[in-house]
């Protein structure tokens, strides 16, 4: 029962986060609207009866865990796009690596930047 | 009953149970092959059940359809893994509110940073429109990413193959990168590695370090989140 029960909640908020995606035209993907709603949920009821449901951790634990294989079909949908990816790949390495470079440098210095900014306040 | 070798071929190579079990089959022996290595980055499990399953379809003249019907049974559970992120994120709730300005500032300038790169570059290498979006999401889990692609335009399966590479490249580049950088705050270095690499980098964070690990984690979620928002945004913005 608790497996069920995990799994209907995310089901369920994945299916609301559908639905409130497509009805408001939010240009979110419909299981990231339901990423939200469920974390909201579940700070609010922690805060309320300082509980956490059971089937969160369930869930986080069970289907977290299994996350990797979860991108393989998709994944092996790169057999149609070996044209391409041949074509293309030099400029596509350079910008994977330049752009991943660049976001982590600029990721890290600004959280020690602001970091710092507010230890001197303190 | 069944005939020849060749007639019972035809007969599971056309039903979902074949790839289905394949696909589940080929991933326990990559975890195998990835722990005998010792983890190293370069073998990264879903690439090598790439490669494995992509090598037995071109080689048995298998289409990707074909396949799809088996395995689309796995690739559903993307969706209830992706809201199943908000648990950690909950958990983590007080974490974040305690470094709440330095985390904010980082992830926004990160997240834009990600993008615009990204399109920026493609602009100045001329690749074309659809790889650019297919593109553009990179940093992000691959299940939003795809969603994302698909919702802008990009090819969802390219999505995904490159945020694997960008996941793999970042897990090996953050320690050297931080080291460099002379960064010493463990929190500041995982949230790093979550935000440019998601979870490939957040798992690297927790074999350095436990702190890492959480603050990864925790950028993980909250880019996929912003990312969704930003990207239509800076398309619309970069090639109007």
């Amino acid at each position: 029962m608790p497996l069920i029960r995990a799994l209907a909640a995310l089901l369920g908020f994945q299916l609301l986060g559908e639905l409130i995606s497509r009805l408001t035209g939010l240009p979110v993907p419909g299981p990231v609207t339901g990423l939200v709603l469920l974390t909201a949920y579940l700070v609010i009821a922690a805060r309320l009866n300082g509980a956490r449901p059971v089937f969160a951790d369930l869930a986080a634990d069970g289907i977290l865990g299994i996350l990797g294989i979860l991108f393989v079909p998709a994944g092996v949908g790169v057999i149609r796009q070996l044209g391409i990816l041949g074509t293309y790949w030099p400029a596509i390495a350079l910008i994977l690596v330049v752009s991943t470079v660049l976001t982590m440098a600029v990721t890290v210095g600004t959280f020690v930047f602001i970091s710092g900014l507010m230890d001197k306040k303190a | 009953m069944t005939s020849s070798p060749f007639a019972l071929w035809v007969y599971l190579s056309t039903t979902p149970l074949l790839w289905l079990t394949l696909t589940l089959g080929v991933w326990i022996g990559a975890e195998t092959l990835v722990r005998w290595s010792g983890h190293n980055p370069f073998l990264n499990p879903v690439l090598v059940s790439v490669f494995v399953i992509g090598a037995v379809l071109m080689s048995t003249g298998t289409d990707y359809a074909t396949y799809f019907e088996g395995a689309q049974f796995i690739h559903f559970l993307l969706g209830p893994a992706t809201v199943a992120i908000a648990v950690p994120l909950a958990r983590n709730f007080d974490l974040v509110m305690r470094r709440f300005l330095p985390l904010v500032a980082a992830l926004v300038v990160g997240a834009t940073t990600a993008i615009v790169s990204v399109l920026v570059l493609a602009h100045l290498t001329g690749l074309p429109d659809t790889m650019a979006v297919s593109l553009a999401p990179k940093s992000v889990t691959a299940a939003v990413a795809m969603g994302i692609s698909e919702q802008t335009g990009g090819t969802p399966a390219l999505t995904a193959i490159l945020v694997i590479l960008t996941g793999i490249f970042g897990a090996i580049i953050v320690t050297p990168l931080m080291n460099v950088l002379r960064i010493r705050d463990y929190a500041a270095r995982g949230f790093a590695a979550g935000l440019a690499s998601h979870g490939i980098g957040t798992a690297r964070a927790f074999a350095v370090d436990p702190v890492a690990g959480t603050f990864a984690g925790i950028a993980m979620g909250l880019n996929a989140v912003l990312t969704s928002f930003l990207v239509p945004p800076l398309l619309a913005l970069l090639n109007g």
